[in-house]
């Protein structure tokens, strides 16, 4: 009896601490990223002057949709998926084709122009739909299975936009796709305007920071929603799934459902960032989809944290960061950095050696790969992991330091 | 005692599963009445788990029917049979490791909740309702197996034998007609198998009926009514406990024919 007390009263402190936890750290996430969301444009603009760093954003913020949603997939439902980006494909086209003059150049002959805020949730759809196509016969493999159908999914997709080509133009792309329009918009300062002035009717047009907000909208919904399903019956029967379908299918839940709600889901979000993707870059190609997209937004999911959405965030703006600021600028920073020390011979091309700014874009991927690796084994659970998978690997750590030891003895 | 159809909620006629050539239930029929606990009992291999995953529908049977509440559900899914009132647990313990105690019971009343994709996606209030009614409804189920304390605990952090009542719970909250309990005592210690037939009870007082796999032989005599013995397969003995442990072909299974 005397221990039984104690025993209570510190389950009682771990159980408040274990729920406050969660909840502090999450707020305390999406607090930061909303207060520099909301001030980066104003910041970008006056330390640059210019818009190119919001350009940046805007291109970030779909690479974050994409992310938010292949977390359903993988981070929630435990399903490897490699060909997420055949979904992204299947929303930009869905997009592109019905907001371009294209069609009028394809067998149907007449153009088709419908407006972005309709089509957004088409292409939405369109996504969901091939997401639970491909979902129907395959979700019974299992594992490694599964990751291979996916892996020829996304690789048949481009294909398909590539050969389809007189509705989609093929190599040729697809071009001048329409703008979103909004009735009325307010510029002022963040978009080099001395003055608020209030425009209307506003087409997007070339206005980045038209598009920031847009993605900044977006993805504010993609978050609500996905916690909104992590926090259900449907989220819980996820986690079940991953954890042991066997138990899951024995306490009622219908297995291939709840895994084709995961594909169709996860789909629907990349089908979202499609749209907005083939409205922001007006040019849509097969290019644009093939397997490094499937496996970057992979990477950005497993190193934000898998299963934990603002992780998965972070992680994503912290790849877009080193795949299209730091690498591709790398070399001006290094010859910068030789010249400065007094290395700049260095940066002269001499016999086999080309120049170190020649020499750092070549190791480009080499340097990918080595932070990569790094960050992995330095934080094998992810930047800001969910608590479960921090759980899940602490254990497996302590199960092989056990073993160690057995070895040991044995 | 009327022998009525309608008082069996479990029959199983002619039950036959073969993996190849190896037949693991071999022709066994057998009913369950309602309200009874009912122990299959058997040397190991005998396929008592075997059995249990044709009544489930983790396994499709080779021939033979599985009658419950006189519905044919043989070759049921798994999720249609918990739908229909049949939960479980399993020889070994199969929780969902990472996820809190709480979650682990919720998912359990998965089967009896209506929420669709849209209303978790955009909250509704009746969603709302539903999570907190079910959060609610599985407190108590917690309470009822005695570990609601550690109800915001990972599964995977409890000791064994409340991992084990966690399993029933879990069980419970599908609110079961029938309840399989696969080796619910294994690993105990003499005080938490008393605990263990004191809970049975309880379950048996809330209308449920108990089928279970056990192999302590304390556990099984003290709380069942009616056992069958299985031994590589086949039926080899059915009756009350008195009737089962004085039957020559149980001791032989047992103990070897020499015995």
């Amino acid at each position: 009896m005397s221990n039984a007390a104690p025993a209570r009263r510190r389950s009682l402190r771990e159980r408040i601490g274990f729920r406050e936890r969660i909840r502090d750290r999450d707020t305390a996430v999406y607090g930061i990223l909303i207060l520099l969301a909301l001030m980066f444009p104003l910041v970008s603009y006056n330390i640059t002057e210019g818009t190119a760093w919001i350009s940046h954003a805007t291109r970030a913020g779909y690479w974050v949709l994409l992310a938010i949603g292949l977390n359903v997939v993988v981070g929630f439902a435990g399903l490897l998926d490699l060909g997420y980006a055949a979904f992204f494909a299947i929303g930009a086209y869905t997009y592109a084709l019905l907001a371009s003059p294209q069609l009028a150049s394809s067998p149907a002959n007449h153009a088709v122009h419908i407006s972005f805020w309709i089509l957004i949730f088409v292409s939405l759809m369109m996504a969901a739909l091939f997401g639970a196509i491909l979902g129907f016969p395959t979700l019974r493999l299992r594992g490694d299975y599964l990751a291979i159908v996916t892996l020829g999914f996304g690789e048949i997709v481009p294909q398909l936009f590539y050969n389809f080509d007189q509705w989609t133009g093929g190599i040729n792309a697809v071009g001048l796709i329409d703008q979103p329009l909004l009735p009325a918009w307010v510029q002022g300062p963040w978009s080099g305007d001395p003055e608020f002035k209030i425009v209307s009717p506003f087409n997007f047009n070339t206005d980045p920071v038209a598009y920031y907000v847009l993605v900044c909208f977006l993805v504010a919904i993609a978050v609500v929603l996905v916690t909104n399903l992590y926090n259900s019956r449907l989220g819980r029967a996820w986690m079940a799934i991953r954890e042991d379908e066997v138990a899951a299918a024995a306490m009622g839940i219908n297995t291939v459902t709840t895994k084709l709600l995961a594909f169709g889901i996860g789909a629907s979000f990349s089908g979202f960032a499609g749209a907005y993707y083939a409205a922001d870059v007006a040019l849509v190609s097969p290019d644009n989809f093939l397997f490094i997209v499937s496996i970057t937004v992979l990477v950005m999911v497993v190193l934000g944290g898998m299963g934990n959405v603002s992780g998965v965030i972070i992680g994503a703006l912290v790849m877009y960061y080193l795949i299209f600021i730091l690498i591709p600028g790398l070399p001006e920073i290094v010859t910068g950095f030789a010249s400065n020390v007094g290395l700049g011979s260095l940066n002269q091309s001499t016999g086999d050696w080309p120049g170190l700014g020649e020499e750092t874009q070549r190791l480009n991927f080499i340097i990918y790969g080595g932070i990569l690796v790094a960050v992995m084994l330095l934080r094998p659970q992810g930047l800001l992991p969910s608590r479960v998978r921090e759980q899940e690997l602490k254990h497996a750590a302590v199960q092989e330091e056990e073993a160690a030891i057995e070895m040991s003895h044995a | 005692m009327s022998e009525q159809p309608r008082d069996n909620i479990l029959e199983l006629t002619g039950l036959t599963k073969r993996f190849g050539g190896l037949v693991a239930v071999d022709n066994v029929s057998l009913h369950i009445k309602r309200g009874e606990v009912f122990a299959l009992i058997g040397p190991n291999g005998a396929g008592k788990t075997t059995l249990f995953n044709n009544v489930t529908g983790l396994f499709r049977p080779t021939s033979g029917n599985v009658l419950f509440d006189g519905r044919d559900i043989t070759g049921f899914k798994p999720h249609q049979v918990a739908r229909l009132g049949i939960a479980r647990t399993f020889q070994n313990i199969r929780l969902f490791d990472y996820m809190s105690c709480l979650d682990n019971v919720r998912v359990g009343r998965h089967v009896r909740m209506k929420a669709k994709v849209w209303d978790s996606l955009f909250k509704l209030p009746r969603e709302r309702r539903e999570e907190e009614r079910v959060t609610d409804e599985a407190m108590e189920v917690l309470r009822f197996v005695g570990i609601a304390k550690h109800a915001n605990q990972y599964a995977r952090n409890l000791a064994y034998g409340q991992q084990r009542r966690l399993e029933i719970a879990r069980a419970l909250a599908t609110e079961p007609k029938l309840l399989l309990l696969d080796e619910p005592a294994a690993g105990f210690t003499p005080q938490e198998k008393v605990e263990l037939m004191a809970l049975v009870k309880k379950i048996l007082n809330r209308g449920i009926t108990v089928f279970l796999i056990e192999h302590d032989m304390k556990v099984v005599m003290g709380i069942s009514e009616r056992i069958v013995v299985l031994d590589h397969g086949e039926k080899i003995a059915e009756g009350s406990p008195e009737e089962v442990r004085n039957d020559t072909k149980v001791i032989e299974a047992y103990l070897g024919k020499s015995a």
